[in-house]
């Protein structure tokens, strides 16, 4: 007989049923009963926070990731990873298939989770110090290697396609802010956002923001980076349903947008006896 | 860019990689896919969609070999697992694919560092033509890095697939190809000096560098390489009754954490 292999967890226990040792009895987040004591007493937010951080948030920070989460549950159709999500869901592809293109789109380093993951090593790295984090976004490749991720090409958290800072970051920002302390994240990017985007040449960005708000909550890149992308799915998943439901012909399809440069010139079909339309 | 380029690309996507004309025709890269590419194998044809360059018959024989070297039907293998976990959950094959797939671009296996051994040996090369020594090379990258990739298992057996390689390389007449040369030298080096061994991605990056492919180029041709190992998994996992891979009991969680509180 061979071994029996086992996992190893730092914050997830589980105890069996009596008759079945394949059974969950009771299991435990961090010492925390999650179907007795978690299930009765927490939020969602404040389970999510003790499942990452491995201790309650306070009242405040339970707020302010609620919020944060709120601000990122749904980018919007025009959005990279939403769009993706909803070309499965017009096409009728799984859910998972959806969300996992949303995943994938999602992940990258415009706009997406490899970006905020890089916002955060930058918070790391820089602190509330104006001059280091100017020099980092100016030259975000300083220490870049060969990678799986190719240099990023924008000032991490800041959108070079933006012409100003818009309505909708304006209103998160400032409404994460408000939740935040003085010496937070939050507020010294709201105080000095202008002074960067001068710097940059372009405006902050949705991942700038949520960068901040992650780095103020506690959560380092890994965390951040996972939460970023599993926040965003709701609106994924709702535009996936609604193009489905309302069909392709609604759905754009690009064929006449698409120039080809280097076209061979139609050559011709075989044919074939007794095929024809 | 400017608001005025965003408006332009609303509206228009130029291309020379490629358009379906459809009803009538389909283009890659400037060729008639029907016309020009049908007759070629999917291997050739998937090689020229990612550079646009045609490869010899011998290449593309190593290249092939390659991926069939690597498609071990085992489920202890993290990709080959994910498939299994997927068969015997009952998710769709795609899914399964995919999932397998996505997790090939690890840090400590697949596509990361056969990409940063593959940049390694480009590197290496270049600094061999321009006069440096080989412990030289070497030292500065452990200095800088910290590791050579391809290398640094604490000598063991031989990775069984090596042999095989080396002796089609033999047969094809890659031998004497500068970066596998390199590879070998960098091999009895480590050998000799710290007591390092050389695994299978130092061989086949390296001969990738003499195939001449980018490191993109080599992470887009590799990326599906374990899909075939990973599909015999899903079919058997699949095929016996759910739940039935590797079940874990509660105890199986062997836990050091915090101890029980009340919220």
């Amino acid at each position: 007989m061979s071994k029996r292999q086992v996992y190893y967890s730092n914050f997830w226990e589980e105890v069996a049923e009596e008759d079945n040792p394949f059974a969950t009895k009771e299991a435990y987040c961090h010492g925390y009963n999650v179907y007795e004591d978690i299930l009765q007493k927490a939020t969602w937010f404040e389970y999510l926070y003790v499942m990452f951080k491995g201790e309650k948030p306070t009242p405040a920070q339970a707020k302010l990731f609620e919020k944060l989460a709120i601000a990122l549950a749904n980018p919007g159709p025009r959005e990279a990873s939403v769009r993706a999500a909803m070309n499965g869901g017009v096409g009728g592809s799984t859910h998972a298939a959806s969300l996992i293109a949303a995943l994938a789109v999602g992940a990258g380093q415009y706009g997406g989770a490899q970006e905020l993951s890089i916002c955060l090593s930058l918070w790391e790295k820089n602190g509330l110090a104006f001059d280091k984090w100017a020099k980092s976004l100016l030259s975000p490749n300083e220490d870049y290697q060969e990678d799986i991720w190719l240099p990023i090409e924008h000032a991490p958290g800041f959108d070079p396609n933006g012409i100003r800072f818009t309505s909708v970051n304006s209103n998160i920002l400032k409404a994460l802010s408000d939740l935040s302390s003085e010496n937070s994240a939050l507020v010294w990017l709201s105080l000095n956002r202008q002074r960067f985007e001068s710097v940059v040449g372009y405006p902050l960005s949705v991942s700038g923001i949520a960068a901040a708000a992650f780095y103020d909550l506690g959560f380092d890149e890994k965390s951040a980076s996972f939460l970023y992308l599993v926040l965003r799915l709701p609106g994924a998943a709702a535009h996936a349903i609604e193009q489905q439901g309302m069909g392709w012909k609604k759905f754009p399809f690009f064929a006449e947008n698409i120039v080809l440069k280097n076209d061979p010139g139609f050559k011709g079909v075989p044919e074939i006896k007794g095929l024809s339309i | 860019m400017n608001l005025e380029r965003l408006k332009e690309l609303e509206v228009c996507w130029e291309t020379e990689m490629g358009k379906a004309f459809l009803c009538e025709r389909a283009v890659m890269r400037g060729k008639d896919i029907h016309h020009e590419l049908s007759s070629l194998d999917w291997f050739r044809v998937n090689l020229f969609s990612i550079t646009g360059r045609e490869f010899t018959d011998e290449q593309l024989r190593l290249l092939n070999f390659f991926w069939v070297a690597t498609s071990y039907p085992d489920p202890s293998i993290w990709p080959n697992h994910v498939a299994s976990l997927a068969g015997t959950v009952r998710t769709t094959v795609s899914l399964a694919m995919i999932a397998g797939m996505a997790i090939s671009e690890a840090s400590i296996y697949g596509r990361k560092p056969e990409r940063k051994a593959l940049d390694f040996f480009y590197r290496a090369q270049a600094k061999i033509e321009k006069g440096e020594s080989l412990e030289e090379i070497l030292q500065t990258e452990l200095d800088e890095r910290g590791v050579i990739y391809g290398y640094g298992r604490p000598l063991a057996k031989i990775d069984e697939r090596i042999p095989h390689t080396i002796r089609l390389v033999e047969e094809l007449g890659f031998d004497h190809g500068k970066h596998y040369q390199l590879a070998l030298a960098i091999f009895r080096y480590l050998k000799k000096n710290k007591g390092l061994s050389m695994n299978i991605a130092a061989i086949n990056t390296a001969l990738i560098a003499d195939i001449g492919l980018s490191t993109e180029e080599y992470q887009q041709w590799a990326t599906p390489c374990f899909v075939t190992g990973m599909t015999p998994c899903y079919i058997e996992a699949r095929d016996k009754p759910e739940g039935a891979f590797f079940p874990v009991r509660c105890s199986s969680i062997t836990y050091d954490g915090r101890s029980r509180r009340k919220w």
